[in-house]
């Protein structure tokens, strides 16, 4: 396996570390914006479990104590494309979340959207010895496993086991102690282009950063924006961010499927910019200000003030109607959402049971962006906002910041990986102790 | 007043311009634990450390300072409320208080912070006379000096003359001549003094001899021997003296011996009194029991 492979273990092991210590630092690398959140984590939870309420996943143990976003420079498409502007940018969100928290931190879990994930369900299985699942008999099925050719430079980024099936039993969360023949599991694995995680090591690194996990954006802003019903029941999450829009399938409270599409709200930005000769700066801010996707009759005698620093009077007091503005985004916007269904399709989304879609990013915020979805993806879509956690300040708790969220509470409660399980005892070197222990309990 | 330069509604970004590395890690450096607690507390400790240790390191500096000190003290100690105005000797006859304010010797007024209560002690103590000296300082600038006397017990003869003792043997005071106390027993021969206290035992025990004892003199610096008048003398042991004396009161009181012409009654063999005659009753009693001795003049 690779190199991202093998340091998975040391991350789950620093990530331990740094929640012994009690701070640590949540990194959302994004195409429009680069967020840090800083958690403090205050040992066992504090709200007890009580009828009725369970532990929330650890939702209660954490508190934000810093958050900081900043514009992001050099980052395209959900990869770094430049690496020192990338490296600033990060300085900056961490250097100012951690003046507001007062506090240091050395450990930093990071998402980012692009690197084009791929994903693919792999199924393993396994002759019981005896009749009992022991963890050496999950970590073999899970060996058993076998890995599909990710390709030229791929690594696995998540490998988490969906689904595990006991003879003639299927939907089992945990089959340790039960008895059986055969045990089989389901896994997903998404795998990610190796280059690109390797840069924001990089860039993470050259900040004095000790990397303590590391995510899809896809995946985490699923977990921070279904709800629990939808996890469990099965619901896709669209995270329409700057420059990629991620898609994550999740049936039984288990991501199943997640994949991107190359596009996001920067691409309106430079649809308007282009259209209407315009600056960036200037396009995005009359995107977020008189954005639309509808145009009605009350839009054509909006008039918008464009501008222009060019010292030319006609130029400079330039004005276009607002419906000319929705003309322009609408298509982008229709485009994104086309490709959305497309990827959906090929995931076999509609043969779920339920079809629930939920939007979310920043670029959600489009107003009117429900009612071209519903016509899009289907009439179960709704804009989802991340889940509130403890601490997070008003101004990070839009759609734009559901991967952050959704960091923070992998962070706290992260899901059971490849990695997180033993290593079975046949693939330890040779003159291992533990095959030593091995062979004494088969033999005595 | 406006200024020139048009101030239009900023359409700009906010700018948020990145930190340089070492902008940044001196950030990190500073919010680092142990940093901070060296920097708020360590830094300005060493700091005062140090410019004391500059200052004191400085010797006119060190010197001022002692002075100072000096000179707070000594302002302190002459205030009115710690000076001594008056000796004030207690329990001592006109005589030994004049000889014990003269050994005092204190050049009052003084601050009380000055007077070697000590020194002042061992010298007044030094007297003869004096047995315990209690000095302290009262309320009201008073320097009081408690005095018990020796009291004497007997008279010591010896060649140089006559001494009062007290009942430890310590010398009280000189005597011009022994009728001067005829109420103190009279003792004598080298070291009497250093048993005045059996001296006077003997002496209460005399009982009816009282009248008649003259004096104790002490043999060898061991013994003693009981002088009485007509020339008598009571040898008596070096141990338990007063138990032979009460034989030989024993012993006189049934046979009336003391009474008889004896010149001594020796004592010092506790298995026998040995008996000393006159010559004439030596005599008497030789031609009693018919004995005829043949006598000269050695």
């Amino acid at each position: 396996m690779t190199d991202l492979y093998t340091s998975q273990r040391a991350m789950r092991n620093m990530r331990r570390a740094a929640m012994q210590r009690g701070v640590i630092a949540i990194l959302d690398v994004g195409t429009s914006k680069i967020a840090c959140l800083i958690l403090r984590f205050d040992g066992p939870d504090r709200l007890r479990e009580q009828d009725g309420v369970g532990p929330m996943a650890g939702q209660s143990q954490f508190r934000v104590i810093g958050a900081a976003t900043t514009r992001s420079r050099g980052v395209r498409f959900g990869e770094i494309a430049v690496m020192n502007e990338t490296e600033r940018a990060i300085r900056t969100a961490v250097q100012a979340a951690q003046k507001m928290a007062n506090v240091r931190v050395d450990h930093v879990i990071a998402c980012f959207s692009g690197a084009e994930p791929r994903s693919y369900g792999l199924a393993g299985e396994l002759d019981l010895q005896d009749s009992v699942v022991t963890e050496q008999d999950v970590s073999r099925v899970l060996a058993a496993c076998d890995v599909p050719d990710l390709g030229q430079g791929r690594e696995v980024l998540h490998a988490q086991p969906v689904n595990f099936a006991l003879d003639h039993r299927s939907g089992l969360g945990d089959p340790r102690g039960q008895i059986g023949h055969r045990l089989a599991v389901d896994m997903h694995l998404l795998s990610v282009d190796g280059d690109v995680v390797q840069n924001l090591l990089y860039c993470i690194k050259r900040c004095d950063l000790e990397l303590a996990g590391l995510a899809s954006s896809a995946y985490v802003s699923g977990v921070s924006s279904l709800v629990e019903d939808e996890q469990e029941l099965g619901a896709a999450c669209i995270d329409m961010g700057g420059g990629a829009t991620g898609i994550s399938i999740f049936m039984k409270k288990h991501m199943i499927y997640a994949d991107s599409v190359r596009m996001g709200g920067d691409h309106v930005t430079s649809d308007i910019s282009k259209g209407l000769q315009i600056p960036l700066a200037t396009a995005e801010k009359i995107k977020t200000r008189h954005g639309g996707l509808y145009a009605t009759g009350m839009d054509d005698r909006e008039m918008i003030d464009i501008g222009g620093d060019s010292g030319d009077w006609e130029k400079d007091r330039r004005q276009i109607s607002r419906t000319e503005l929705i003309g322009i985004m609408r298509p982008r916007v229709e485009e994104i959402l086309e490709e959305v269904r497309a990827t959906l399709d090929a995931a076999g989304f509609d043969t779920l049971p339920s079809q629930q879609i939920v939007l979310t990013g920043g670029g959600s915020q489009i107003p009117g962006l429900d009612g071209i979805a519903t016509r899009v993806l289907g009439q179960r879509v709704r804009i989802g906002r991340p889940l509130r956690v403890q601490g997070l300040p008003q101004a990070a708790t839009g759609a734009a910041f559901a991967s952050a969220v959704g960091l923070c509470l992998f962070a706290a409660h992260p899901q059971d990986e490849w990695w997180d399980f033993e290593i079975p005892a046949e693939r330890y070197p040779a003159r291992s102790l533990r095959r030593a222990v091995k062979w004494f309990k088969d033999n005595w | 007043m406006q200024s020139l330069i048009a101030r239009r509604p900023s359409s700009r970004l906010r700018r948020d311009p990145a930190p340089s590395k070492w902008n940044y890690r001196m950030q990190r450096l500073l919010l680092t634990p142990y940093v901070r607690g060296f920097l708020r507390r360590g830094v300005p400790m060493l700091l005062l450390l140090g410019g004391i240790t500059l200052w004191f390191s400085n010797e006119a500096n060190r010197q001022s300072l002692v002075a100072q000190l000096t000179h707070l003290r000594d302002e302190f100690e002459a205030r009115p409320e710690f000076r001594v105005s008056l000796a004030r000797v207690e329990g001592a006859s006109e005589d030994l208080a004049a000889a014990v304010r003269a050994k005092l010797a204190l050049p009052l007024p003084m601050s009380s912070f000055d007077i070697d209560l000590d020194a002042a002690r061992a010298r007044i103590e030094a007297l003869d006379a004096v047995k315990r000296a209690d000095l302290r300082v009262r309320s009201g600038g008073v320097l009081q000096v408690l005095i018990t006397e020796r009291v004497p017990v007997a008279v010591w003869r010896t060649e140089a003359g006559l001494t009062l003792v007290d009942e430890t043997g310590h010398r009280v005071a000189g005597l011009m001549a022994r009728s001067d106390r005829p109420d103190l027993p009279l003792i004598a021969g080298e070291g009497a003094d250093l048993a005045t206290a059996e001296a006077l035992d003997l002496i209460a025990a005399a009982g009816p001899l009282t009248p008649r004892i003259r004096g104790l003199v002490r043999m060898g610096e061991r013994r003693w021997d009981l002088v009485l008048d007509r020339d008598q003398r009571v040898l008596l042991p070096a141990n338990d003296p007063v138990q032979a004396l009460e034989r030989l009161l024993a012993l006189d009181h049934a046979q009336d011996l003391m009474n008889r012409d004896i010149l001594t009654v020796d004592l010092r063999s506790d298995h026998r009194p040995t008996l000393r005659l006159t010559p004439n009753a030596l005599a008497e009693m030789r031609r009693a029991q018919g004995l005829e001795t043949v006598e000269n003049e050695l």
